[in-house]
């Protein structure tokens, strides 16, 4: 999956975790032999997770002539930039940027709106036929997206939406709104009755209740599931590579897997430098709204593995 | 909503004689409304127009299109792949893709698990990890497999060049190409992935158990070990298996990472590619149509299966 985020997710306000059991760290305390196996095991295991993200970056900042060399540099003797500006300006990064931006940003946008009022109703209204439409909602976030492939693929083509963003943002909406109607009722479910009741009896109704007073406190579920659907989004790879044909629509994961062939005076066929720094470039922004985000994406993907 | 409140509410008439709960019963389904709309629109229409397409011979832009019966399903089940050039191996690609979900799955279960422990206990810059572990998950599957393709590139890739260099090899290995290393190459990409994911999972749910348990435990003199198999183990059991399920439907509808490394290459496609190639590079609808509603049989039983397990398990 492409874009994978397991759509188990129910958040909850409260941060979980004050109790930390203590373990045994790794084994014994008292045999050295297993403590140092343990931080042997801990060392190679940081250097797997760690060293392809060292070695993207490197490979952006050997020149163009050096990346083919053998043996391998382990540190460019001569570092540069060049590659960066040639990957952003080289025109194979910039639109795909724009698009996955609109797109993703559609996606959310839309799924953030439809999926809210529906989150409200089933979260806290109680009415026949819920239970049938919380179980239908949950099957949905596990739906295979590969299953309504060539579905999609006719469908659109008969609209006249091959090739377009528009094919995106439509079917994107499979797999965002389900989890963000998932995660959100369950949000809305476990925020407080008392102001929604006071609501009720200074006599607003109940459309103002969600508007005025649930939905303003529902804010933080909302950033939570935007986030979530907006990455999703984002990374999606299977319905952008076969709805999109040409380079000027492409999304940022299929220009970075379709990087054009390196023109004249390359040792490659492909241009690893300027793939490189291409990964890095699209990480970069990533990274930092993870670390911006971490307590609340942590806090959305793991409470329902917690609750089971 | 709770009893009193609803009676309460109930009680209350207001506008046009409809009471509270009436009202709030129809914005809820007003409010219902799009979102049913959406889903029946992009994925329950196309879901039934798989199904039926299914039984025909349905080309992509390819003029008539007829009723086939179930001709597509016996060719799926006798694994013809000679009827035209264009029908994958899928008999071959279910075997790729199981392999690849069984392996996957538990190698990272266990480093996740590992991990996770390792993370539960309380040390300096913990916190810094648990973000860190968050970077793998976040950027997209095709550029973590650029990335991973590029680092076994048979010429100039580094690891060739590391394993060269400490004499575990003696000429370069084209990883993604060897019969005997290819596979292997994946899983080693989807476990770097996702394993600091599985971490994050376990960990959460390592975290709600208390710690008066343990220290119980130690005062009746149990063993790191014997904590470990007696006590966290058991108790963290429904998130490994919310885990578990969720990482196994993951790796059964793999895409992305063979796509990048592998494209269309005969042998090397999962059960995801082989559908994607039939459709889009192959124009054969129907036949991929069919594919499909079998691949999404397989899912159901899965999950019921595994579902069923689980409850009685519980109980």
């Amino acid at each position: 999956m492409s874009a994978n985020v397991t759509p188990t997710v129910s958040v909850t306000p409260p941060a979980a975790g004050a109790m930390t059991p203590k373990l045994a760290k790794g084994g014994s305390r008292q045999n050295p032999w297993l403590r140092g196996l343990f931080y042997f095991l801990l060392v190679v295991i940081a250097f797997y997770m760690l060293f392809p993200f060292y070695w993207a970056i490197r490979s952006a900042l050997t020149p163009e002539v050096d990346a083919g060399n053998t043996p391998v540099q382990y540190f460019p003797s001569d570092a540069t930039l060049s590659n960066f500006g040639d990957a952003l300006t080289g025109g194979v990064l910039k639109q795909p940027l724009i698009n996955s931006f609109i797109v993703a940003g559609l996606v959310t946008l839309l799924s953030l709106i439809v999926g809210a009022s529906a989150a409200y109703a089933l979260g806290r209204i109680r009415f026949r036929g819920r239970t049938i439409m919380m179980y239908a909602i949950l099957s949905m976030t596990i739906f295979p997206q590969i299953a309504i492939l060539g579905a999609l693929y006719t469908q659109f083509s008969n609209w006249g939406l091959i090739n377009t963003r528009w094919s995106l943002v439509i079917s994107y909406l499979i797999f965002t709104l389900p989890f963000t109607i998932w995660v959100l009722q369950s949000f809305f479910a476990s925020l407080p009755r008392e102001l929604e009741e006071s609501a009720y009896v200074d006599g607003a109704s109940p459309f103002r209740t969600f508007w005025a007073v649930m939905l303003p406190l529902a804010a933080p579920g909302l950033v939570t599931t935007g986030l979530l659907a907006f990455i999703n989004a984002w990374n999606e790879y299977l319905y952008a590579v076969s709805f999109l044909q040409t380079a000027d629509n492409y999304t940022v994961p299929v220009a970075i897997a379709n990087w054009p062939p390196a023109t004249s005076g390359s040792a490659f066929a492909q241009p690893w430098d300027h793939i490189m720094a291409g990964t890095v470039v699209v990480t970069l922004p990533l990274i930092v709204l993870v670390l911006i985000f971490q307590r609340r994406l942590v806090a959305g993907l793991t409470s329902g593995a917690v609750k089971g | 909503m709770n009893k009193e409140f609803s009676f309460a509410a109930g009680t209350v008439r207001h506008r046009g004689g409809f009471t509270l709960h009436a009202r709030q019963v129809r914005l809820a389904w007003l409010m219902l409304v799009p979102a049913l709309a959406v889903l029946i629109f992009v994925a329950l229409y196309p879901l039934v127009r798989t199904v039926y397409s299914s039984f025909t011979d349905e080309q992509f832009l390819g003029g008539t299109t007829h009723w086939v019966g179930f001709a597509n399903y016996y060719n799926i089940f006798t694994n013809n792949t000679n009827t035209a050039a264009s029908y994958p191996d899928f008999y071959s690609a279910t075997i790729v893709t199981l392999k690849f979900a069984v392996i996957s799955v538990v190698l990272e279960f266990l480093i996740g698990l590992g991990v996770a422990l390792v993370l539960s206990s309380q040390f300096k810059g913990r916190g810094a990890m648990r973000a860190a572990m968050l970077v793998p998950w976040a950027i997209p599957t095709v550029v973590s497999a650029e990335m991973w393709k590029w680092m076994f590139n048979d010429i100039s890739g580094v690891i060739n060049d590391f394993l060269l260099r400490i004499h575990v090899i003696s000429s370069p290995e084209s990883w993604l190409a060897d019969p005997s290393t290819w596979l292997g190459s994946v899983i080693a990409v989807d476990v770097w992935k996702t394993t600091p994911f599985v971490a994050l999972l376990l960990l959460a749910g390592l975290q709600v158990i208390p710690s008066d348990i343990y220290e119980a435990a130690a005062v009746d003199g149990a063993t790191g070990f014997g904590k470990l198999w007696r006590i966290t183990l058991p108790l963290l059991r429904p998130a490994i298996a919310v885990t578990l399920i969720f990482r196994t439907l993951d790796a059964i509808r793999v895409f992305d990472i063979f796509n990048v490394f592998f494209g269309n290459t005969l042998g090397k496609l999962t059960m995801a590619t082989a559908i994607q190639t039939t459709i889009v590079a192959n124009n054969e609808v129907g036949y991929g149509a069919a594919l499909s509603v079998v691949m999404f049989v397989l899912i159901a039983i899965f999950v019921v299966a595994y579902t069923t397990i689980f409850r009685v398990e519980q109980q």
